[in-house]
């Protein structure tokens, strides 16, 4: 085992470099050290300007993403020992506007994400506390549960080369979230999500390449939730032809 | 709303995806070894051709592996960059399908 091992750090502070550049930082090897925790070394110790986002240390809070030898990944998953003998390079996601070293804008994201209403919606009027609870089967929870593991890294962006082209493509991370909700049978809110959803930068934007699958640390298979909702969107389509359809 | 009218050239794109994966490549080994090999007598190839039923499946499948082909095509086009020619691409190669359906119609049904 080495003692050391190189980090190539992506650095850019725009009011101080002109342009991004990389620096490299030799940083102690240990066995159970990951990427997040050689960051944390040379924050603390190094160069307190270095910038990037993280919280839990435990792949839960989705804020560590980063591209680590040019591959999306949750650093705190990412082990020093996976990427011997180094250099390891690590840059902030791709497709995303940097606005200080490591750490992106998230603006776009946020905004599509709440232009799927990721909540539930309940159009049935009247409903109190009285009324009692929604109840589900375990079928019922299992149509929609592996959406529902979503943390909201961007992982998924990162990896989809549609929307590295296309920023205004919804992308895979909202897609799934808009069909965890649309297959949750408490939820009466899918006519709200369709104009986003089903629109042409919505799901026709994908072309199924399926990297956010590959890339997702929480195995929600946003390729596979994009496929399902083109299939009810045909389906809706198709019924939209006919002339006793109902929309 | 309005719909997107992707539905429809990704249903047919998918059908034909389906079936080109299916059929394809027992048509490639029948016409392409089997018979070459003289494994089985072109006479007798040549009567199951001849059936109606047989010939209407496949102009269906020339149909539906061109319109396969032809929305592959386009979305890799725009995809590698040239998303401003999006609906000249999207004629011509949809142009291109409907000749390639057209022509295996009078080989076929003619
Ligand atoms: S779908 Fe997976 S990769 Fe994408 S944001 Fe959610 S957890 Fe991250
Ligand atoms: S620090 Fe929370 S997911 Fe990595």
């Amino acid at each position: 085992m080495p003692d050391t091992i190189t980090l190539e750090l992506f650095r850019y502070h725009p009011d101080r470099d002109e342009r991004p550049r990389f620096q490299a930082y030799e940083v102690p090897f240990r066995e159970d050290w990951v990427v997040l925790d050689a960051l944390n070394y040379l924050k603390d110790r190094v160069d307190g300007s270095l910038t990037y986002r993280w919280s839990c240390r435990m792949g839960v809070c989705g804020s560590c993403g980063m591209m680590v030898n040019g591959y999306p990944k949750l650093t705190c998953a990412a082990f020093l020992r996976d990427y011997l003998p180094g250099p390891i390079r690590v840059e902030p996601l791709s497709g995303f506007p940097v606005e200080r070293d490591m750490v992106v804008v998230l603006d776009d994201f946020m905004q599509k994400l709440s232009s799927v209403k990721p909540w539930i919606i309940r159009e049935t009027a009247a409903e109190t506390m009285a009324s009692g609870e929604y109840r589900q089967t375990p079928a019922q929870l299992a149509a929609f549960k592996q959406y529902s593991m979503c943390i909201n890294c961007m992982l998924c962006y990162a990896a989809c080369p549609v929307y590295q082209h296309e920023e205004q493509f919804v992308g895979p991370a909202v897609l799934a979230l808009a069909q965890r909700y649309n297959l949750d049978s408490r939820d009466q809110g899918n006519s709200q999500r369709y104009p986003v959803v089903w629109a042409d930068d919505g799901i026709w934007d994908c072309t199924f390449v399926g990297e956010c699958s590959a890339v997702c640390p929480k195995h929600v298979d946003p390729a596979g939730a994009i496929q399902q909702a083109k299939i009810q969107s045909t389906v809706g389509f198709m019924r939209s032809l006919l002339p006793f359809g109902n929309r | 709303m309005r719909y997107s009218n992707e539905p429809l050239f990704w249903s047919l794109f998918s059908a034909g995806g389906m079936l080109a994966a299916l059929l394809l490549p027992v048509l490639i080994v029948l016409t392409g070894f089997v018979l070459p090999a003289d494994e089985i007598a072109f006479s007798h190839l040549q009567d199951i051709f001849s059936n109606a039923l047989i010939r209407l499946v496949l102009f269906a499948l020339a149909f539906l592996v061109f319109m396969h082909w032809a929305n592959r095509f386009r979305h890799t086009l725009v995809d590698m960059g040239l998303k401003s020619l999006h609906t000249p691409i999207s004629v011509l190669s949809y142009v291109v399908a409907i000749a390639g359906t057209a022509w295996a119609a009078l080989v076929l049904l003619g």
